[in-house]
């Protein structure tokens, strides 16, 4: 601060500045006319498209609006109570803690062996690393219809490994996502695979970072590799494993793409999420409000979650 | 307590020779250094030692077993790194106690040897602060903790001062051959700091391009050197070369004196010495010049001891004597050391 501010003072002495652009010459060195200018567009990007819409689904929520009727009341929390009473809201919810839950512990294990293999110096790793990040290169929906067609009923070639290890008759079929238990693993594996590069990127970055020195003193000190693994590495990986987990459940918990495409919330509501729900009553159902109800239940998770993970990541590699 | 021994040890990476060849071996207990300038290979020897690093040829013995397979946990060795590697996440006990863990001692052996080992550093107060809330010399002194509960039959130090500012490390040297005088244990430390070499060390092995230059006490590598390099990279200001005819001779700067302060004699060097530049570093005085009736070409200096009552100024010309036995030979083509002339005294085309 103080540097440009003094070179300002020193031009209004002269009365010019060196190029002879007077005090304006300066005017946007300083600090705060820079620095806001700079960030403006960031924040009014993230106004109009993050904060606006928020604060619509807060009012939608204590509203009672719905698609094609310009009826607008506030009815307070009526609507909440509504779309709570739906039996099939609980069901959502549920479902969708249980695959962002399920789906981040595989990840988290996977990622973490992926990237240590990836951290190897091998023959091709170029390669493999490149391979790895394509599904988060790929659209979610794009990727989401491969995967439809991979478990399609009919032609899928998971009923041939099926037939062969004897699960089904030759000839049969295993109709992945015509049952409640198999759709659900579906769902599963797929966000998985849709979450795991990016994860596998993170601690990838973090393993590079733990200096070579520590890891070639844990060697000198006596540890074989599953020490070295459980009391070095993975606790210096902690905090970048909880980003890895943050981005993860966020991604997952909030994606309603892949059920879309692959389930539909079917069979029945054996796959149906939060953010499906909220889509199919608020803007297939015209249920604006109750949609918008239903979907304000992922804020306070994401909010908490958000604010718990962070303190735990500061606080580790803080210390 | 064991000796270390190294026959004919080779590292390639790729087409570069880090450690071409080398035979060394330490006594018991012995302090050795080794010395020599960045991508000398010494760091490479030592992390050879530790079984960081497989070598291309040859075997590294301690305690008269060959290690050369084994990985660095079977080796009984200790080291310390230049950043200390402290393991950030755990506490100082916590880092002292991890060799014992990965060792199998049982637990209730850990506090008498914790106690035991930060009794001796002085670190008892640290215990439950974590690395990062130690300070430079309080870093030393607890990887130094980690690597003495291991007790272990060689320690390796691969430049443990020179991350810690000038003041901290003339102590921090000073409590480091405290530490080993007292444990006893072999220790082969390396540094490019030749006054942390010849301050620490019992012997000091001087390494360039791979190769031992010369291995002698601090007192022979400094006033005898094997060879023009080692003259040049132990001793600052380095030892003065001059080419004379067909050979190049050699001396230390504190021995070119004024001649009227050490009164001419028989068997003196006694030269016109042209004066260029006089730093004065308060201790001492620092007298840049040239000495152009042996070597025009050379640059010369002369360490003045500020207890020396002369006067020197730049731009003059003075008469300036070396001791004839202060004087070294060198082979003009190859730097090695080669015997005097029967005179003892450079020919000089004016006599």
């Amino acid at each position: 601060m103080s540097s440009p501010a003094g070179t300002l003072e020193a031009t209004r002495d002269t009365g010019k500045g060196p190029s002879g652009g007077g005090r304006w010459f300066y005017f946007f060195e300083r600090d705060r006319v820079l620095g806001s200018l700079m960030l403006s567009p960031a924040i009014l990007y993230l106004v109009l498209v993050v904060g606006y819409p928020l604060l619509l689904a807060f009012f939608y929520a204590f509203s009672d609006v719905t698609v094609g009727s310009n009826k607008f009341d506030f009815v307070g929390l009526k609507t909440f109570k509504t779309a709570i009473s739906d039996p099939t809201f609980k069901t959502a919810l549920a479902h969708s803690f249980e695959i962002t839950a399920i789906s981040q512990v595989l990840v988290v294990v996977l990622c973490t062996i992926l990237a240590f293999v990836l951290a190897a110096d091998f023959k091709g790793k170029w390669f493999l690393r490149f391979l790895v990040l394509l599904p988060w290169t790929t659209p979610v929906a794009l990727g989401a219809i491969i995967w439809l067609w991979m478990v399609d009923s009919i032609f899928t070639p998971f009923d041939w490994f099926a037939a062969k290890l004897g699960v089904i008759p030759d000839g049969g079929h295993l109709v992945l996502l015509g049952h409640a238990g198999t759709a659900m693993g579906t769902v599963i594996a797929v966000q998985t695979w849709r979450m795991l590069p990016l994860a596998t990127v993170i601690v990838l970055a973090g393993l590079s970072s733990i200096p070579r020195d520590v890891e070639e003193q844990a060697q000198v000190d006596g540890a074989g590799f599953w020490r070295r693994l459980f009391s070095i590495q993975l606790p210096m990986l902690a905090p970048v494993i909880l980003v890895a987990i943050l981005f993860g459940v966020v991604f997952t918990f909030t994606d309603m793409a892949v059920i879309f495409i692959l389930t539909g919330g079917g069979p029945g509501t054996a796959t149906q999420v939060l953010p499906s729900w909220a889509f199919y009553k608020g803007i297939n159902g015209g249920n604006l409000s109750v949609g918008a109800a239903d979907a304000l239940f992922m804020f306070p998770v994401l909010l908490g979650l958000s604010a718990v993970v962070l303190k735990l990541a500061h606080r580790i590699g803080g210390e | 307590m064991a000796i270390v021994q190294t026959q004919e040890l080779r590292k390639e990476f790729g087409h570069n020779t880090a450690v071409d060849g080398i035979n060394l071996k330490t006594e018991e207990g012995e302090y050795l250094v080794l010395l020599g300038p960045s991508g000398c290979g010494k760091t490479t020897l030592l992390r050879l030692l530790a079984g960081l690093e497989q070598p291309t040829g040859g075997d590294v013995l301690i305690g008269g077993n060959v290690v050369t397979r084994l990985p660095p946990r079977a080796r009984k060795i200790a080291m310390v790194f230049q950043s200390y590697a402290l393991y950030p996440h755990k506490t100082v006990r916590k880092n002292i106690t991890f060799p014992l863990a990965a060792a199998g001692v049982p637990k209730e052996e850990w506090q008498a040897k914790v106690d035991w080992a930060s009794d001796v550093l002085g670190i008892g107060r640290l215990l439950e602060r974590k690395p990062r809330q130690l300070s430079g010399g309080e870093r030393q002194r607890v990887a130094l903790a980690r690597a003495l509960v291991r007790e272990p039959q060689v320690f390796l130090f691969d430049e443990p001062l020179s991350n810690l500012d000038a003041k901290l490390r003339t102590i921090a040297r000073d409590e480091l051959k405290e530490f080993q005088r007292r444990m006893g244990v072999t220790t082969v430390y390396v540094t490019h700091d030749q006054v942390e070499a010849m301050g620490l060390g019992d012997r000091v092995a001087v390494l360039n391009n791979g190769q031992i230059q010369q291995l002698g006490t601090p007192e022979e590598v400094y006033a005898d050197p094997a060879n023009t390099f080692v003259a040049t990279f132990v001793g600052a200001p380095p030892m003065n070369l001059l080419h004379v005819r067909d050979e190049v001779i050699g001396f230390r700067p504190e021995n070119l004196l004024p001649a009227q302060t050490v009164g001419e004699r028989e068997g003196q060097l006694v030269c016109e010495f042209e004066i260029t530049r006089v730093e004065n570093l308060g201790s001492d005085r620092y007298v840049y010049g040239s000495i152009p009736e042996l070597d025009p070409e050379a640059k010369v200096i002369a360490k003045l001891p500020s207890t020396l009552d002369v006067s020197v100024s730049p731009g003059a010309r003075e008469r300036y004597a070396v001791d004839g036995s202060k004087l070294r030979w060198f082979h003009r083509d190859t730097g090695q050391r080669v015997e005097p002339p029967a005179s003892g005294l450079p020919q000089r085309a004016d006599r």
